[in-house]
């Protein structure tokens, strides 16, 4: 029987939950690296048995850990205390680099401040890790400030991407709240060329060409709080969804609005219809109806938690527009939680099942595609992220 | 002899528990010891100093012998008795956030 497995990111360390198909019973293991924020974590699709953690803290900086077993044992890759046969490992997982090298880097430059003001790129951490869909030894990685990694030693070392950051709006690109931070990246099964990302506050870019080139796929986008709302670049995107069968449709969450493209990025336009708020963090698509989209609508940007203190998911059956609230074991009332982008997944089981984390510690479930919810656990520190794994 | 306590969370990185203890070739500088901490264990790299600028990670400390040697440079000797192994030198997490 199918099994799935949860990994649920939290402010102070990384949780797994797994239950089998019925997704009713569930055993949760961790705390993992106890005390750190996990960003993200995420299973390798060639190999399920190799997961990625993103493992941050303000004091010591970037950890990134892999396990090889399905989360019972992590290491830090080419990190480890023994000495290898070439001599001593780098400890270089955690060495994100700006690539200024002149044959495949670019000028580093600045991107705008919170006040306007031009500052230079710096890292931060790692916000977002996507693994190869056919190799278990890629993985790329969303970093803040923002800008795009790969690694193809299982992350044991990484370069980055430089053609994004050097596409040349930089001086443009602004942090939002939480930073500058590249938090999306989506990869094509049927063009192995093209890829997507997204970045608060740049917008989304496209990839055709394995990531030399980026175009900023922003039209059809409007932000109040840029001078020229139809500009370029500098749009707060949130989230963005694909499904796999359809690659060139494209849902996004945008810091306000959800909004939807049928031509791989190159134009939006807004879906969202009869949602309560179009603010909110996280997106996602039904894993075997591509027109069925869910959101968890936000109250505002100054208010984040669930309009009229109910926490509802909206589901869409028609790609967007039409919506209908999904409320069945979600409480709806006195509930002032917020869902991060990171913090929604789909599984692939027949009955799809549909994962969101909360702030407030509860990972909930739904095993028919929303139609009812319960908590899988409801008193984990703030969820960052979850993702799942649907295992045979 | 060189003995070095680091923060808990590096502990548990690092796998190891308590005081380490860490042979230093040549002058003891703080650079030297850090240089040696990071071979010994390599994932420590990048967590009390940045990888390229080799700057101190700004929530770090070092204090000896009841001194705050943070703002000194890497390249100055450490006092005697971290030298010789009577004292430890102590990286310390600031008391910072939850």
């Amino acid at each position: 029987m199918s099994r799935v497995r949860v990994l649920a990111g939290t402010r102070k360390g990384a949780f797994i939950l797994e239950a089998d198909g019925k997704r009713q019973n569930w055993s949760v293991s961790g705390p993992f690296f106890a005390g750190w924020e996990i960003y993200h974590m995420k299973g390798s699709p060639a190999d399920p048995n190799r997961i990625f953690a993103s493992q941050t803290s303000g004091w010591f900086g970037q950890v990134i850990q892999r396990s090889s077993d399905g989360g019972k044992t992590w290491e830090t890759p080419g990190g480890g205390p023994e000495k290898s046969p070439e001599g001593w490992p780098k400890g270089e997982s955690n060495k994100f680099v700006y690539d200024t090298s002149p044959e495949t880097g670019a000028p580093l430059t600045t991107h705008q401040f919170y006040d306007g003001t031009q500052k230079p790129w710096v890292f931060k951490r790692v916000w977002h890790l996507e693994p190869s869909l056919n190799d278990p030894e890629t993985v790329y990685a969303g970093i803040e400030d923002a800008a795009i990694f790969r690694s193809t030693d299982g992350a044991a070392s990484w370069q980055e991407l430089a053609g994004l950051r050097g596409h040349g709006t930089g001086p443009q690109w602004q942090p939002g709240a939480g930073g500058m931070c590249l938090h999306t990246i989506i990869l094509d099964r049927s063009d192995p060329g093209r890829m997507y990302i997204a970045i608060s506050a740049a917008g989304a870019f496209r990839t055709d060409d394995g990531g030399k080139n980026w175009k900023p796929i922003n039209r059809g986008l409007r932000s109040q709080f840029l001078p020229d709302q139809d500009s370029e670049v500098g749009h707060c995107v949130h989230h963005v969804a694909m499904h796999p069968s359809r690659p060139g449709v494209l849902f996004m969450q945008k810091h306000w609005d959800v909004l939807r493209s049928d031509n791989a990025g190159d134009q939006w336009h807004d879906v969202s219809g009869n949602l309560p708020s179009d603010f909110g963090f996280v997106i996602d698509v039904h894993a075997h109806e591509p027109e069925t989209i869910y959101v968890v609508p936000i109250k505002s940007d100054g208010e984040h938690y669930p309009p009229e203190g109910k926490l509802r998911v909206y589901r869409s059956r028609t790609g967007g527009n039409e919506w209908e609230a999904l409320t069945n074991g979600l409480p709806q009332s006195n509930c002032y939680v917020n869902v991060l982008r990171d913090a929604m997944s789909i599984d692939s089981l027949e009955d799809c099942g549909v994962y969101f984390g909360t702030t407030g510690g509860q990972v909930y479930c739904s095993p028919n595609g929303g139609d009812t919810w319960s908590p899988i656990v409801r008193d984990l520190p703030p969820v960052l992220s979850v993702e799942v794994q649907t295992l045979a | 002899m060189i003995r070095v306590v680091i923060p808990p969370h590096l502990r548990t990185l690092a796998h190891v528990n308590g005081e380490l203890q860490l042979e230093v070739e040549g002058r003891v500088t703080l650079r030297a010891v850090l240089d040696a901490l990071e071979a010994r264990y390599p994932m420590l790299c990048g967590t009390i100093r940045d990888h390229v600028t080799q700057e101190r990670r700004p929530f770090l400390r070092f204090f000896a012998c009841e001194e705050d040697l943070s703002h000194q440079s890497p390249d100055a000797p450490l006092p005697a008795a971290v030298a010789n192994g009577t004292e430890p030198l102590l990286i310390i997490g600031a008391i910072a956030g939850g």
